[in-house]
């Protein structure tokens, strides 16, 4: 396979050895691997509790070993907020995909965002309902053909591609945003850094931490997986730019 | 004839649900009652795929059924799930180029038919499916071969023209391996 | 016309745009996909509008908007996506509006499955959100009849100005079966309440809000009289060899097939066998169910794709004169008709072969 896999050494503990029932080639592996990771680099995994979303990743809870809430469709961010409230010692995250969060979940992720819950957003961006069969998503890009844009996206008609991690660094209670990519072993890396980063700062108390991961959809897309690596590092990183678009003050070349 | 069932199965993208639409059309054509309805779900992902065709001269009653009159399997998985559940006397057709096995069942008519080395054969690898129903349909005369190849045009036109010729082909093929 | 095949979820969209329909607003969930896919594609065809709603509660409430607005409209969903329209189709009958909702229904509860089931029976047929309102709910069991009650369902909710549930399963929407679209112009009404812009007239208000007790009464039994109209006017039924039965299957939908087939081998082993059909759940026929006559009808079967949820109103209406008896499959489980078979052998105290 072409996908940027060169994270192979050792499965992470927090990570059960079980096959997935992703489409080959999706990246939703890769990033579960990645939130692993630094669920085990921090020492975090018996403390963590994950609230898995409605999309394809609705299974997450196989596949990480810790604890597991699962959600309504889109409604993963106040579970999170009711987890964290009720016992503030959990390192407590949220994994959804773009229809989840960017759509029906709008308003909890704009809620629990602005009060500043202490909790891991991952946000796994592929521009189209995987789960569902290839419906558009509000992060859909303009002209993309889905099943419901048969025609293309138009935003005349339905509005442009919602950019989440700019939008949440409006927001003054957030402490860190941040957009990565799952397309190359290098982006990879950086996104592993970036996901450390939000777990560490919550561990440490900070607030609302939130890590925007450009992915991809074979499947959904009609592509191979390498045409869809090659599609989103030229489309939807020309939309969607990466970055941190928040960090606290102290942190290395951080601006607030 | 009240009414005859057929579950058609194979791997997603074998095209199973094609074949079985193209036999209820033909059904259609030939005056029949007649219900399709696939498998779905995450099933489809990757996995297996089927789909059931109920034909019956009277109302078509329930659309899912356990116990098919005749199979037509595309893959060993499929034979593996649906040989058990068929009801005796019916016909079971067999892709032997991709199943390795034979059928077990007595009280069963099978058909083997190398459907993959004919539809490579006339360079349409794609119209498995079809070379697949052209064996059961001449096998079983649940409808005539003229109503199904009625219906290859009826489906293969407009946009998808260009596909009706090398479909047709594979339904006359499938039809003289048997 | 010529009958074609057609999957039950674009014949039900087909026959919304053939019924005048030109707005659908709804958003994506299995087993009903191909509803909103073929409405994103066809109501452009024919200068009609789909707009993809961020969620189930913002399309309820742009069909909220959109009925208010005198226009013919629908959505459609499946279980757990109907449940969140609940609150919309709450104020849309208090309201007084006519919009067409379809439920594709999939086993619950909460996420659930996404096979076919019959388990929202309570909800679609109790109104489904809060206060006292019904929506009237019908029950096709193949694509035609899917096309047709689709249809009607336009002008139901046009006359009685009020929500009309299509309650169907996966199986209706997925299964691909001929269909006819009836020839006939949408019977398009006035709406002189609708808030299309006041100029010569005085400004029209679309609300649910009564804040005076009284007042809110008076709206109340308003609506019960359309309710008790909808039980004398527009109750649908099938009945089946009811004449002579000694054993009534009850089902709608999808399990009604599996009773018809089911019928046809007790049949033939000599059980005298009826079915009563219900094509309207709200309105129920609760007459044909009180018509039964004791003397000759030794049980009623009611056979669902739930743990039993029609069952309660077919007891209700037989008030104890005939035992009822349940039988049913769940959580995307269809009953098979050798199990409904064996049950009616088994509660007649007959032979059960293996
Ligand atoms: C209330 C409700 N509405 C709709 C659905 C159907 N549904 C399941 S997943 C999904 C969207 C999935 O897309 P996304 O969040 O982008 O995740 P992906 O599958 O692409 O990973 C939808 C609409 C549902 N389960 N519940
Ligand atoms: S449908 Fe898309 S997002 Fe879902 S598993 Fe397949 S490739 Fe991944």
């Amino acid at each position: 396979m072409s996908v940027p896999v060169e994270v192979i050494f050792k499965r992470p503990e927090a990570l059960r050895d079980r096959p997935t029932h992703y489409c080959p080639g999706c990246p939703h592996g890769i990033a579960h691997r990645l939130v692993a990771e630094a669920l085990d680099d921090l020492g975090l995994r018996e403390r963590a509790v994950g609230v898995a979303p409605v999309g394809c990743s609705v299974l997450a809870y196989n596949y990480f070993n810790c604890d597991f809430q699962e959600a309504a469709h889109g409604r993963a961010p106040a579970l999170a907020t009711g987890i964290k409230r009720g016992r503030p010692d959990t390192i407590v995250f949220t994994y959804q995909g773009d229809g989840d969060l960017a759509s029906i979940g709008m308003a909890e992720i704009i809620h629990a965002a602005n009060r500043g819950e202490k909790i891991t957003v991952v946000f796994i961006n592929n521009a189209i309902y995987g789960m569902t069969g290839g419906q558009m998503a509000p992060t859909t890009l303009v002209g993309q053909k889905t099943t419901t844009s048969p025609y293309g996206r138009d935003p005349e008609q339905i509005g442009w591609p919602i950019r989440m991690a700019e939008l949440l660094s409006t927001l003054v209670a957030p402490v860190y945003v941040t957009r990565q990519a799952l397309y190359t072993p290098q982006l990879v890396r950086k996104a592993r850094k970036a996901l450390h980063t939000a777990f560490r700062l919550q561990a440490e108390g900070k607030g609302f931490t939130f890590v925007e991961l450009l992915s991809s959809c074979p499947t959904g897309w009609g592509m191979t997986p390498v045409e869809a690596l090659e599609w989103g590092k030229e489309k939807m990183m020309a939309y969607f730019p990466l970055g941190e678009f928040k960090k606290p003050e102290a942190e290395e070349g951080g601006k607030k | 004839m009240t009414s005859t069932s057929v579950i058609f199965a194979g791997f997603g993208g074998q095209g199973v649900l094609m074949a079985g639409k193209l036999l209820a059309e033909a059904g259609l054509l030939e005056g029949k009652n007649v219900a399709w309805i696939p498998s779905y779900g995450p099933e489809m992902r990757g996995g297996t795929a089927n789909c059931t065709v109920v034909l019956s001269d009277e109302i078509v009653g329930s659309p899912i059924v356990p116990d098919p009159d005749h199979i037509v399997v595309l893959n060993r998985p499929s034979l593996d799930k649906f040989e058990p559940a068929m009801k005796p006397g019916g016909h079971c057709v067999v892709n032997s180029a991709l199943i390795d096995r034979k059928v077990e069942r007595t009280d069963i008519l099978p058909t083997y038919v190398e459907g993959n080395t004919i539809a490579t054969e006339i360079e349409n690898p794609r119209g498995l499916n079809i070379v697949m129903l052209g064996a059961f349909v001449k096998k079983s005369g649940l409808v005539s071969l003229d109503s199904v190849k009625e219906a290859l045009h009826h489906v293969f036109s407009g946009a998808k023209e260009r596909f009706y010729e090398g479909n047709l082909k594979a339904l006359e093929k499938g039809a003289e391996a048997v | 016309m010529t009958r074609v095949l057609m999957k039950g979820a674009e014949a039900v969209g087909e026959a919304a745009i053939k019924a005048g329909c030109r707005h659908f607003f709804g958003y994506p969930i299995t087993p009903q996909n191909e509803i909103p896919e073929y409405m994103s594609r066809r109501l452009p065809q024919v200068g009609g509008t789909y707009v993809q709603g961020e969620s189930e509660v913002a399309s309820i409430n742009m069909l909220f908007g959109c009925a208010g607005a005198g226009v013919r409209v629908m959505t459609s969903s499946s279980s757990p996506g109907i449940s969140l329209m609940q609150e919309g189709i709450s104020y849309i009958a208090g309201a007084e509006l006519p919009v067409v909702v379809i439920n594709m229904v999939r086993g619950g509860p909460g996420l659930g499955g996404i096979q076919p089931a019959q388990s929202d029976y309570f909800q679609a047929t109790r109104g489904g959100g809060h206060g006292d309102y019904y929506t009237m709910v019908l029950a096709p069991s193949t694509v035609q009849e899917a096309v047709e009650l689709v249809m009607d369902a336009f002008d139901l909710a046009d006359k009685y100005r009020n929500p009309v549930l299509v309650l169907g399963d996966g199986i209706i929407g997925q299964m691909m079966e001929p269909v006819e679209f009836p020839e006939r112009e949408p019977a398009l009404v006035d709406k002189p309440w609708a808030t299309t812009g006041c100029k010569g007239r005085e400004p029209n208000i679309v609300k649910s809000l009564l804040l005076d007790p009284y007042e809110l009464e008076e709206h109340n039994r308003k609506l019960q009289q359309k309710y008790e109209r909808m039980k004398r006017e527009d109750v649908r039924v099938e009945t089946v060899d009811l004449d002579g039965a000694e054993v009534v299957l009850c089902a709608y939908g999808t399990t009604s097939r599996v009773c018809r087939t089911a019928m046809e081998r007790l049949r033939e082993k000599g059980v005298k066998v009826g079915l009563v059909r219900p094509i309207t759940l709200f309105p129920f026929p609760e007459k044909t169910i009180q018509s039964l006559d004791p003397k000759k009808v030794k049980f009623i079967l009611t056979v669902e794709m739930s743990l039993g949820q029609m069952v309660q109103d077919v007891k209700l209406y037989t008030e104890g004169r005939i035992p009822v008896h349940f039988f049913g499959r769940t959580g995307g489980v269809v009953p098979t008709p050798q199990e409904v078979v064996r049950e009616v052998l088994k509660r007649l105290g007959k032979e059960v072969e293996k």
